[in-house]
Parts: structure tokens; C-alpha cells; sequence
């Protein structure tokens, strides 16, 4: 008989509840939630929130190929400690994530590692080259149920229309990086002011607002469902809103760092601060806050993007886009105050399980005879990120010296502790 | 001072510093000997990740004439491409003992990088399409040393070619508009930087519009490149629309100065011979090069000594 496990005195927060109680876990299920619960183990969650763990949409862990940067213990890891029992893994891997073998190989590591639920996503292209389409069909057979060429747009419309019908078929979702590569060539930052005083080549919004225009009227005559990644801009939103008042089965995420950063933080010349897309204005960030308050906006995803001290020691043109993400997650969005703590847990685990069909182990409300997928957090407690103790194995954070809100105190992942008072369990 | 990697970084009062220094080093220049002990002892490093003898040189002379040890690292060809980092190569130059690197990188910021990883001075020699300072000071120099004007107030100018894709355009803007001067920038909406609307300056289009109404005509260089990235359809019709030739040298004011940063494209935006032009400046902004780095370089190394005394 395995150990039971009860979580004291937090707010569980459910779609259609929110109540202080205790919640009790044996074996890697709820089992039941109410007050005065009696276990074996107990962890304190007083003044904390308990929810369903995060679900990432969008995590490079960068195995196989760049374990220099991040494996996919490390990212799992970083994981846990930011509240998520889920991380969907971006395919772009050397090799990439567009075989059988390849994405078995990955949810094989993740299940080593055990911290999380590592969901392999698939490519939609072979090589992510955007020439010809991945064996689509036999990697949904394999469990795969997201597919993206995420760092590449799929740039040859033809080309993603069959994508989209093919998809139909499967029960999956396409997930799409939208930028127009001929719009961005050799771009580092944003094309604003701030790119025209430093002789720095634009990253324009119509890059990404021409590719999102496209891939909604491919929806719209496919009936496939699409999600779109980490879309930055105003008029994103904007189009993203009123393709989905058409009833088109649209859903995308904003990160966190589109979410707080702007594009003058390029003028520190910092590679840290370059991400693909870019940084954007303070009027984008007022728009995507807006989409996340009206639905517009289903997802805050990370794109977590570990890069080894070295390639971020270069030259802002030189140096790979991305930025870290899981462990900072929550603290950035609370301090951004965007939206209450029950939209965040939507735009956190609910929406983002959906979206990447794993709701029927995660972001489940916190019931009985639900899989123990959870996270606790302190939603007031203030701290700042000390890069060399993140558990990423990279330290491209660009929160250095920025004051975080917001906590995840443990996370429980298939009933098991990973994290308890903010320490990794293993 | 500590580094010299912008002309917004330098302000008005240490623009107007250096070049009253700068009056110093020319009459050092002068001398048949031109050189003085100010600097003994101080190293300069030159760090050129991309060819420019020119301005390489140009620093090395001003190190010497102050009696600087001065080392060059072509960095092109060497330790970066065998991995080294960025910050690896400059660590171990500064632990050579070095007080002021001199930097000129393809890539913009990195003045700004390597002030992070070394003690030394830095200069800028150029970062991409960023920041030439040095250039900035000698064109303000020689301009005033044309003009005799302490102040540009009342002087227009203008820069004429790819804005967009130019380092000694960002500088000068700066330093012109510092010093008083009105700018127009004078190009096809192509090789103009996507949004100038919060710069101190005008736009045209037009040269033919501008050039009879200017007291400086600063022309840049085209790159050949610019074509093939399709910024303009041919040198030919750029040449035709923007480039200096013999008919609009004579729509030019009569004590109008001309002036190019150099290395020239003779045949696209130089359809003449500079000395066929009255006044052109473009000699003495090379002889002036030298003036303006012992300058720079004093003002930054040389905290403590004077000028005075013979090498
Ligand atoms: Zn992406
Ligand atoms: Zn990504």
C-alpha cells in the first residue's frame, strides 16, 4: 500500500469553484478533496493556490543534439520548478523530431527523468524544411498530437494547406511560427526607432501579421484547426479575434517575455535580449494583455530557449534568438498583474492541455478520481532570479535584477513530489 | 573619460573638448618631429574584425606620435574561427597588459560587449552600421578648420546616400546637430532607416532639390551590395539620381564644402574627381585623421602627463 499525500489548507482552484480545502493524493490520483484530509505525508499550502500543474506548449529542451545548452533532465527539472507537469517539446532537435524513432527517444528521456510528462511535438515537414511533408500519420500513431516547425515558419502556402487538410484526419493540432523569412532576413530586433538609431536590421510586424492573415483564410477554407505561436504583435491579436468571432478553430499563446519586455532593451547591446520574434512595443504588449483578458490570446507559453553561455557572448547579430522561460514563468506573469489568478490558470494548464490533447491527464479541475498533476503557489511571494541557481543549464535569463511575483512552492507530477518548498526533489 | 564608443556617449562639451585638442595635436604634427613622450608606457591594442587599413593605420600613428606601444590583431583570420569566444579573445588580450583596445567589428554593439569583459578603454573604430566616432570628430574638425566657425549654428548640411546601412551617417548626425548645424538626409526611401521621424533632421528625395541650398555636402558611399540586396534597381540610375557629377557641382554654392568619408566608389556616388571641386575636403580629412585619434587617445590614456617635452 503506497503512501498517501495531503496538501493542507491551500485554495484549490477549480473552472467552477474556489474554496479552501485539503486535497488528498494516493497512487498518482486525486482521491479526495475536502476539509480536515489525514495522510501520511503532508505539505503545507496555506496562503498558496493549488491548481492543475502548468502545461508548457512550447519548450526547446534541445535533446538530441544540444546537450551543451539543456537535456532533457535539466529542462524537466526546470520545469517542475516552475509549477508545470507537462512541457511540450519543440521539435527542432539535431536529429529533428520527424521520426518515430526520434520522438520516441524523447518521451523515453523524459520518462527517465521523470519530472515532468515530456509530449513530444512532430514536425510538420521533413527536416523542418518546409519542402515536404513528415509522415504525419505514423508519428499521430505514435502518441504525437502537436506538430510545428517551430523556429521555421512553414513558408510555401500550398505546401501548409495540405499540411492543414491532412491533419484533419489525424485529431492533432499544426502549430505555426509565423514569420515571413523574406520579411526578416538577417533581422535582430523589432523594426521601430529603436533598430533606425542603432543601424540594427528590422524584424517588421508584418512578418508575422502577413503569415497569421494567411494561415487563418487557409483555416478558413481547410476547416483544420490551427494554433499559433508566440505572436508578439497588435495587429496579430487583432486578426487572431476576429478570425475566431468567424468561429474559426483558432487558438495561440503569448509568451512571458513578449508579455514584459520591450524592444528597447536591445540598446544594451545584450544578446540576452534577442529573441525570435523579436521584443516588441509597449502598444503590443498593451494588445496582447487585452487578448489575454478577452480570450483572444488561450495560452501564455514559454519558448523556452536555453543557448550555452558562449553563443550568447557574441554579437547581437550573431547570436542565436531565445531566452529562458520555465522557471520564471509564473513570477513574471503575476508581476505583469495582467489578469486574475483563475486566468492564469487557464492560460496556464487548462487551455494549454486542450490545446495540446493531453486534457485527459492534464489541467484537469482538482477532483476526485483525477490524474495528480498539480501545482501549489504562493501568488504574493516576491523574489529575483539568481541565474547560477536556476536548474536550466543555461543562464540566458533576462530577468536579471527584475523583482518576480508569484512562487510555485511544490509541484506534484503523477502523485509523486518534485518540488517541495521551492527544491527539487530529484 | 573612459571610452570613446558613441557621440551621443561624449556629449556637446567633450565634442567641443576634443577638438580643441585636436588643435594641440595638429601643431604637433607640424613639428619636424611629430612626436611627444605623452603616452610612454600605455599600450594600444588594435582589435579589426573586419579590413580597414585605413583606420587601422590611422590610430597606429596617432599611438605612436604619442609614444603608445601599439599591437594589431587581425582577429578575422585568427583564434575566432577556431571557436574561441569573443570574451576568451579579449581576456587574454587584456591580460597583455593592454589600456585601450581599438575596435572595429562588422557586428553593432560590440564596443559595448568587450567594455564588459576588460578594464581597457575602449574606442569605437566602427560597430556595423552603428557608431564611427572618430570619423565624426574628424569631419567636425575639418569643417571647422575650413569654416573657422567654433559653432555649426547656421551651417546646412547634407548627408547624401545609404543612411541606412551607415555607421559615419549615425555619428555625424549626431555631431552636426550637436554642434548646431541643420541636417538633411538625402536619399531614396530605400536606403533610409525604417523610421527617422524622432531624429533631429529632414528628408528629401531629391538631391537636385537640396544641393543649391547647402553649405556641406557629405556623400556617402554606396556598396556594391546594395543592388544585388535589391535596395536600389542599378548603380547606374543610384549614380544618376544621387550620385556628385560636374553639373551638380556647379548647382552648388559657391563656398560650398564637399566631403566623403573615403574609401570612394569613383563612377556611382563620385562621378568626378574630387580635386575638380573647389572645395573639396576630402585631403584634409585624411590628414586630419591622425590629429583627431591622438586626441581621443590622449583624452583617454593620458590622465597625468602632459604634452609637452620631445620623444
Ligand atoms: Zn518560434
Ligand atoms: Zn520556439
Amino acid at each position: 500500500m503506497s503512501k498517501s499525500l495531503v496538501i493542507k489548507g491551500g485554495t484549490v482552484i477549480n473552472r467552477k469553484s474556489q474554496e479552501v480545502s485539503d486535497v488528498k493524493i494516493e497512487n498518482d490520483c486525486v482521491i479526495e478533496v475536502g476539509k480536515n484530509l489525514k495522510g501520511d505525508i503532508q505539505l503545507d499550502a496555506s496562503g498558496c493556490f493549488v491548481s492543475s500543474g502548468f502545461v508548457d506548449l512550447h519548450a526547446h529542451l534541445r535533446e538530441p543534439g544540444k546537450e551543451e545548452a539543456e537535456t532533457i533532465e535539466t529542462g524537466s527539472r526546470a520545469g517542475a520548478l516552475g509549477g508545470y507537469t507537462a512541457l511540450v517539446a519543440m521539435p527542432n532537435t539535431d536529429p529533428p523530431q520527424d521520426s518515430v524513432a526520434v520522438v520516441d527517444f524523447v518521451r523515453e528521456q523524459g520518462k527517465r527523468a521523470g519530472l515532468v510528462d515530456v509530449v513530444p511535438s512532430g514536425c510538420i515537414t521533413l527536416g523542418r524544411q518546409g519542402e515536404s511533408l513528415a509522415p504525419m500519420a505514423e508519428l499521430a500513431h505514435a502518441g504525437v498530437t502537436f506538430f510545428t516547425d517551430d523556429g521555421n515558419g512553414v513558408q510555401d502556402a500550398a505546401l501548409m494547406r495540405r499540411a492543414l487538410e491532412y491533419a484533419k484526419g489525424l485529431g492533432v493540432t499544426l502549430a505555426q511560427h509565423c514569420e515571413v523569412a523574406e520579411l526578416t532576413k538577417g533581422a535582430v530586433m523589432n523594426e521601430c526607432s529603436c533598430c533606425t538609431d542603432l543601424g540594427l536590421p528590422g524584424w517588421p510586424a508584418i512578418a508575422e501579421e502577413l503569415m497569421v492573415f494567411r494561415d487563418i483564410e487557409l483555416v478558413r477554407i481547410t476547416g483544420a484547426s490551427m494554433h499559433f505561436l508566440h505572436l508578439s504583435t497588435k495587429r496579430s491579436v487583432e486578426l487572431v479575434r476576429a478570425a475566431k468571432r468567424d468561429g474559426l478553430p483558432i487558438t495561440a499563446e503569448v509568451t512571458p517575455h513578449h508579455l514584459s519586455l520591450t524592444q528597447e532593451l536591445l540598446a544594451s547591446y545584450d544578446p540576452v535580449f534577442k529573441v525570435n520574434p523579436p521584443l516588441r512595443s509597449i502598444e503590443d504588449i498593451q494588445a496582447l494583455k487585452v487578448g489575454l483578458l478577452d480570450g483572444t490570446i488561450d495560452a501564455i507559453a514559454t519558448d523556452h530557449a536555453p543557448h550555452p553561455r558562449r553563443d550568447k557572448e557574441m554579437s547581437l547579430d550573431l547570436a542565436p534568438p531565445g531566452m529562458l522561460g520555465l522557471e520564471t514563468a509564473l513570477g513574471v506573469v503575476l508581476a505583469e498583474g495582467a489578469c486574475e489568478i483563475r486566468d492564469v490558470v487557464a492560460l496556464m494548464s487548462w487551455n494549454p492541455a486542450k490545446i495540446a490533447r493531453i486534457d485527459n491527464r492534464h489541467g484537469c479541475d482538482v477532483i476526485a478520481g483525477t490524474k495528480a498533476n498539480l501545482c501549489v503557489f504562493d501568488p504574493q511571494l516576491t523574489w529575483s532570479v539568481v541565474p547560477e541557481r536556476l536548474a536550466s543549464k543555461s543562464i540566458n535569463t533576462p530577468y536579471i535584477g527584475r523583482t518576480l511575483r508569484g512562487r510555485v512552492r511544490h509541484t506534484i507530477f503523477q502523485g509523486t513530489t518534485t518540488v517541495i518548498d521551492g527544491q527539487a526533489q530529484k | 573619460m573612459k571610452h570613446l564608443r558613441s557621440i551621443d556617449e561624449l556629449g556637446l562639451s567633450g565634442l567641443m573638448g576634443l577638438l580643441q585638442l585636436t588643435d594641440h595635436m595638429a601643431e604637433i604634427n607640424q613639428r619636424p618631429v611629430p612626436k611627444v613622450p605623452a603616452l610612454r608606457g600605455r599600450t594600444v591594442a588594435s582589435l579589426f574584425f573586419e579590413d580597414s587599413t585605413r583606420t587601422r593605420l590611422s590610430f597606429e600613428t596617432a599611438a605612436k606620435r604619442l609614444s603608445a606601444d601599439t599591437m594589431t590583431f587581425n582577429v578575422s583570420t585568427s583564434s575566432v574561427n577556431k571557436g574561441e569566444s569573443l570574451r576568451d579573445t579579449v581576456a587574454t588580450i587584456t591580460d597583455m597588459g593592454v589600456d585601450a583596445f581599438v575596435v572595429r567589428h562588422k557586428s553593432v554593439g560590440i564596443p559595448w560587449q568587450i567594455s564588459k569583459w576588460t578594464s581597457a578603454s575602449i574606442i569605437n573604430a566602427g560597430d556595423g552600421a552603428h557608431q564611427h566616432p572618430t570619423q565624426a570628430l574628424v569631419d567636425c574638425y575639418t569643417i571647422r578648420e575650413a569654416t573657422h566657425a567654433q559653432s555649426f549654428a547656421g551651417m546646412k548640411v547634407a548627408i547624401v546616400g545609404d543612411i541606412k546601412h551607415s555607421r559615419v551617417a549615425r555619428s555625424n548626425i549626431q555631431a552636426f546637430t550637436l554642434l548646431g548645424a541643420s541636417v538633411v538626409l538625402v536619399a531614396p526611401p530605400t536606403l533610409l532607416p525604417p523610421d527617422v521621424s524622432h531624429w533631429p533632421v529632414s528628408v528629401s528625395h531629391k538631391l537636385d532639390e537640396v544641393i543649391g541650398t547647402v553649405d556641406v555636402l557629405y556623400m556617402l558611399r554606396l556598396q556594391s551590395e546594395r543592388m544585388a540586396q535589391g535596395h536600389v534597381p542599378t548603380l547606374r540610375e543610384y549614380s544618376e539620381q544621387y550620385g556628385l557629377t560636374q553639373k551638380r557641382v556647379l548647382a552648388l554654392k559657391s563656398d560650398a564644402i564637399v566631403m566623403h568619408p573615403g574609401p570612394m566608389n569613383r563612377g556611382v556616388e563620385m562621378q568626378i574627381d574630387p580635386s575638380d571641386v573647389k572645395n573639396s575636403l576630402i585631403h584634409r580629412q585624411v590628414a586630419n585623421g591622425v590629429s583627431v585619434r591622438m586626441a581621443v587617445l590622449f583624452e583617454l590614456l593620458g590622465s597625468g602627463s602632459s604634452l609637452g617635452g620631445q620623444a
